[in-house]
Order: structure tokens, then C-alpha cells, then sequence
């Protein structure tokens, strides 16, 4: 087990709902996939986006894709046309969560 | 009945590159040309233009397109799919036909499908008691109904599948789904019916893929490095089959690429619940589908599950909603973050000296460069230089142009090193609201139209 960033084995993509992120992060292996679903807890994601997500994060999960989607609610300044942030889309989010550290 | 279709996505987005829909002509086999024009700001922008102009408020953009490829387009019988119409279809529609006529193509078919555009009929929809309350927040659009600059109906596959049963080679609607561009090929091609929700799950599925372009074949992909020839990446064809399994690959030999990784990155964009994807002809089980690799540059999609639609439609609303601007300075080290900090703070601060303040959330301050994308999350640096961002937001449209002449002046008045001040002082823009509603689909009746060259 040594520390390493989800981005040595997962990806990840992310976009807007709304003024709420969606992002998706996925694995190549059962393995993995059994890994992120332990580390990755709605209460984790959450802390992880602390400087992003003022809002409630729901997850869903999707094993066909070995993915887990995250809903990061209240996350984009008001969204679309109404934010004044650079990154009003949450388009750089997926790789924001790739950024984390795990034991693997 | 074809075994087999190819549905080329040429158009991601309003924006998108023109050499993606040229290419997929020019660089092989094509059946269909899907391409999306549309975003919530653009129809607000087209029913502006159009108010001044009764012949515009449509993507000019998908003329330009045409007028490269139409001759070609014409010669292999391929069908384009649009949703180029924006707020004026039957404008868009006689600009076709222009087109066609300058370059002495004779026999084109042109379609359009109406009834997506409600806007003049808020009035009496919120009269006879259709609410159109905000899906976010539960607000009652009656609160903002003077200050509506745009309302259309998500329009399904169907409606575009009728216009391809009447024989246009060109279809042009307005507000129709992304999917649905995909979807309605589908339909048509392999006659499935309102009730076959598997298959139209598997029609959406697909949309879903190819609607952002080149998102599946490599662009926006965190695995980038593996990707070949970002110049000539190849835009996304759908080879679909009749009992809905369907492929995701791209012409032989362009950039990009196309694998298991790409495909489910692209499935996971703004996805929301996977168990239950939303969309006016049914919904769709994203987490029923088998994803295989079958080839270079090929994954195959099937045993996808759907069920029955809702029974309302997604209504787009677009409504003013105060006033905006943003300005930029570049600070260069040493110790760039702390004078780009000490700026902002000036900037407020002489603000209120003139007696102009903004609440905490109207205002933001970024420093591009020191860890904004991703804050919290990136470790604090010392880099050579920043860009420091000031935004406001508010219903005072003097504000927001006080805020804007306060920018510049630090250039001379600041710390030091602040400089590449260019695009003039910031002024005030409209904030164009996004108000997603639901509305009962009998409200709704779409017309199609087809004329000819």
C-alpha cells in the first residue's frame, strides 16, 4: 500500500447541472472500482471540494462502467451566464478529484 | 431496411470547429450529419436578433457550414440533421434554400420542425394554469414574466423522424434534444415505435455519446497523453444497428481516439442519476448497457434498457436578470499572489470611498494561476507572475460600470509590476437567467414542413 493520486489509474470527466457539478470518475479494473466505492464516501468528496461545493453531494453508482457520479450541489457562483467564476461549468472539477490521495 | 447506418456528429456546441462537420463529409462513408447549434444563452441572443430583424434569429453559422459541403452533401445523399433553426426556423429554411439555388442545386429537400417556441404564448399558458415553476428552486415564473427574453420546449427524435418520412435531406429545427438529432435518424431508419423504449434508450445513449463532438473521441479526455493527432481528431459517427446496439467509432485514419475510456468519460458528462437519464421520448438506463471494445477506434454499446418518457416536456426559459462584468490585470513577481491581493482590496476600498459597495456574493476576486480551478485542493505556489480577476454582479447596471473604471487606474497606483491591461475597461453586460421548467406534453403540438429546390 503506498499513498498515490487518483490520477495514476482513474478518470475522470465533469460539466454543469444547473449551479451543482456533475463529476464522473471511473477505473479499469474490479479492483480499483471496489477501492474508490470504500474511499470515495459522499462525506470524503464533500471535504475533498471544500473550497468548491457550498452545497449537499449526492452519489450515484454505475458498475457497468466501474464509475461513480457525483452531484456537487451549489459549486458554480450561480451557474452558467449568472456566475462571475472562471470555471462557471465545473469543467475542470473531474480533474480537481483526480488530484486526491488514496492508499492503494 | 438498412442493416447498417452511419450518424456523423459534426457540431458539439454553438462555437464548435467548422472542420468537424467538412471532414466527416470529405473522409468517408456518412449516412446522417448531426449538429447541434443551440446552448440556454444562444436562443435569448437569437430572439434579440431576431427583434430587430424578423429574417434572423437562426445559426448562421450552419449556412456558412453548408455553403462549403452542400454540393457534396447533395451528391452522396447525405441527410443533415440540425437544430440550426434557433428561434427562426423558416428563416433558416429559406436562407437553405438560397444556398441551394446560388449553387444551382436543384431537387434539394429542406425541412423544418416548429412548435418548439413559446414565448409568445407564456401569457396564456401561466393563464389556464400551467405554472412553469422553476425546477431548481420552485419559484413561480410570474415573478420574472417581464423580464422573459426566450422560452422553447426540448423537442424529441420523433418530430425529426416526421420530417425525414416526408422526404427532406435537410432537417432544421429549433430547441430539439441533442440526442434526439441522433435519435430521430434511428426512428426513421429502422421504424421503431413510441413504445420500443429499449431501443430509444439506446437511441439516446448514443445522442448522448456523440452530442459534444469530439468529447468522445479523445478531446477532454484525462488520459490526453495517449492521444494521437489532436489537429485532425475525428469527430464521432454512430453505426448503429436496428435492434439498437450500435457502435462508436470515427473515419478511417483521422486524429483522436476512441476506446472503452473515452466512451464512458463522455457517458458520464453532466449524466446525472445513470439508473434514470431523462430525456422526451423515454428514459434511459445508462448502468444496463454492455460496453466492449471490438476494434481500433471501435466500442460497441448493447443490451440497453429504457422505460416510458414522462409525461411533461423540459421547457428552456432565458429571463434578464441584472447586470455583470469582469476585468483583468497581469502581477508579476516577486511576490505576485500578495499584490495581486492588496490590489483587489484597493479596488473595493476605493470603491466605497466613492460610495459604491456590492454584497459578498456579487463580487469575486481570482488569482489566475495561484490555484483558483481547483481551490482549496491546489497546494499554495510562488509563480513568476498571476492574472488577478475581479468580477461584480448586481442589479445596478451604474455599479457594475463604476466597479469597471476602477480596474485600469492600479496600473499607476498600485504595487508594483501590475500591467497587461488590454480589451478597454470592463462594462456592464446583461446576466441572462436559465430557468429550466416542466410543461404537460398535450401543450405541445410540433408542425413539420418540407419544401423543395
Amino acid at each position: 500500500m503506498a499513498k498515490v493520486k487518483l490520477s495514476s489509474f482513474a478518470f475522470a470527466r465533469s460539466g454543469d447541472k444547473g449551479d451543482g457539478s456533475n463529476v464522473g470518475i471511473f477505473v479499469k479494473t474490479r479492483a480499483d472500482y471496489e477501492l474508490i466505492k470504500k474511499v470515495l464516501t459522499v462525506d470524503a468528496v464533500k471535504r475533498h471540494f471544500h473550497g468548491i461545493c457550498k452545497g449537499t453531494v449526492t452519489r450515484y453508482e454505475a458498475e457497468n462502467m466501474l464509475a461513480l457520479n457525483f452531484l456537487l450541489r451549489d459549486s458554480l457562483g450561480g451557474g452558467g451566464s449568472e456566475s462571475l467564476k472562471t470555471d462557471a461549468q465545473g469543467k475542470t472539477h473531474g480533474l480537481a478529484l483526480l488530484e486526491m490521495e488514496v492508499e492503494r | 431496411m438498412r442493416d447498417k447506418v452511419l450518424i456523423g456528429y459534426g457540431q458539439g456546441f454553438w462555437g464548435d470547429s467548422i472542420l468537424g462537420p467538412v471532414r466527416l463529409v470529405r473522409e468517408g462513408p456518412l449516412d446522417y450529419l448531426a449538429l447541434d447549434y443551440l446552448a440556454e444563452v444562444t436562443m435569448s441572443i437569437m430572439q434579440k436578433l431576431k427583434g430587430r430583424n424578423p429574417k434572423a434569429g437562426y445559426a448562421t453559422d450552419f449556412i456558412a457550414m453548408l455553403s462549403r459541403v452542400l454540393p457534396e452533401v447533395h451528391r452522396k445523399g447525405i441527410k443533415v440533421i440540425a437544430n440550426a433553426g434557433g428561434v427562426n426556423p423558416s428563416a433558416c429554411l429559406d436562407a437553405v434554400l438560397d444556398l441551394a439555388k446560388k449553387q444551382g442545386i436543384k431537387g434539394l429537400k429542406v425541412g423544418i420542425i416548429e412548435g418548439d417556441d413559446i414565448l409568445v404564448r407564456i401569457p396564456e399558458l401561466l393563464q389556464s394554469g400551467h405554472m412553469l415553476a422553476n425546477m431548481d428552486d420552485g419559484r413561480a415564473l410570474s415573478g420574472v414574466q417581464d423580464r422573459i427574453l426566450s422560452a422553447n420546449v426540448y423537442i424529441g427524435a420523433f418530430a425529426v423522424a416526421e420530417c425525414l418520412r416526408q422526404g427532406a435531406q435537410i432537417v432544421i429545427g429549433g430547441r430539439l434534444t441533442d440526442p434526439a438529432l441522433v435519435a430521430g435518424p434511428m426512428i426513421h431508419e429502422f421504424g421503431w415505435g413510441p413504445q420500443d423504449f429499449d431501443k430509444l434508450a439506446a437511441g439516446t445513449m448514443a445522442g448522448h455519446i456523440a452530442e459534444c463532438g469530439a468529447q468522445c473521441t479523445g478531446g477532454n479526455f484525462t488520459g490526453w497523453r495517449d492521444v494521437k493527432d489532436f489537429v485532425r481528431i475525428g469527430y464521432p459517427i454512430i453505426e448503429a444497428s436496428p435492434d439498437g446496439s450500435f457502435v462508436v467509432t470515427k473515419h478511417e485514419g483521422t486524429g483522436g481516439l476512441i476506446n472503452r475510456e473515452t466512451v464512458i468519460s463522455q457517458l458520464l458528462y453532466e449524466m446525472g442519476d445513470p439508473n434514470r437519464y431523462l430525456g422526451p421520448d423515454c428514459t434511459a438506463d445508462f448502468t444496463s448497457a454492455r460496453i466492449e471494445e471490438i476494434g481500433k477506434d471501435r466500442v460497441r454499446l448493447s443490451a440497453i434498457k429504457g422505460g416510458p418518457a414522462t409525461p411533461t416536456y423540459k421547457v428552456s426559459i432565458s429571463y434578464l436578470n441584472g447586470f455583470k462584468t469582469t476585468g483583468q490585470l497581469t502581477v508579476s513577481g516577486p511576490d505576485a499572489v500578495a499584490k495581486a491581493r492588496l490590489c483587489a482590496e484597493i479596488v473595493w476600498g476605493r470603491l466605497a470611498l466613492d460610495g459604491c459597495t456590492f454584497e459578498e456574493h456579487e463580487k469575486i476576486v481570482e488569482i489566475v494561476g495561484a490555484g483558483v480551478c481547483h481551490e482549496g485542493i491546489a497546494k499554495p505556489t510562488d509563480p513568476p507572475e498571476v492574472v488577478l480577476r475581479m468580477g461584480v454582479k448586481c442589479n445596478d447596471e451604474d455599479k457594475v460600470d463604476r466597479f469597471g473604471m476602477e480596474i485600469v487606474p492600479l496600473v499607476t497606483s498600485g504595487p508594483p509590476g501590475v500591467t497587461g491591461f488590454a480589451g478597454g475597461r470592463p462594462k456592464a453586460t446583461d446576466i441572462v437567467g436559465y430557468w429550466p421548467a416542466l410543461l404537460q406534453k398535450d401543450q405541445v403540438k410540433t408542425r413539420v414542413r418540407v419544401e423543395v429546390t
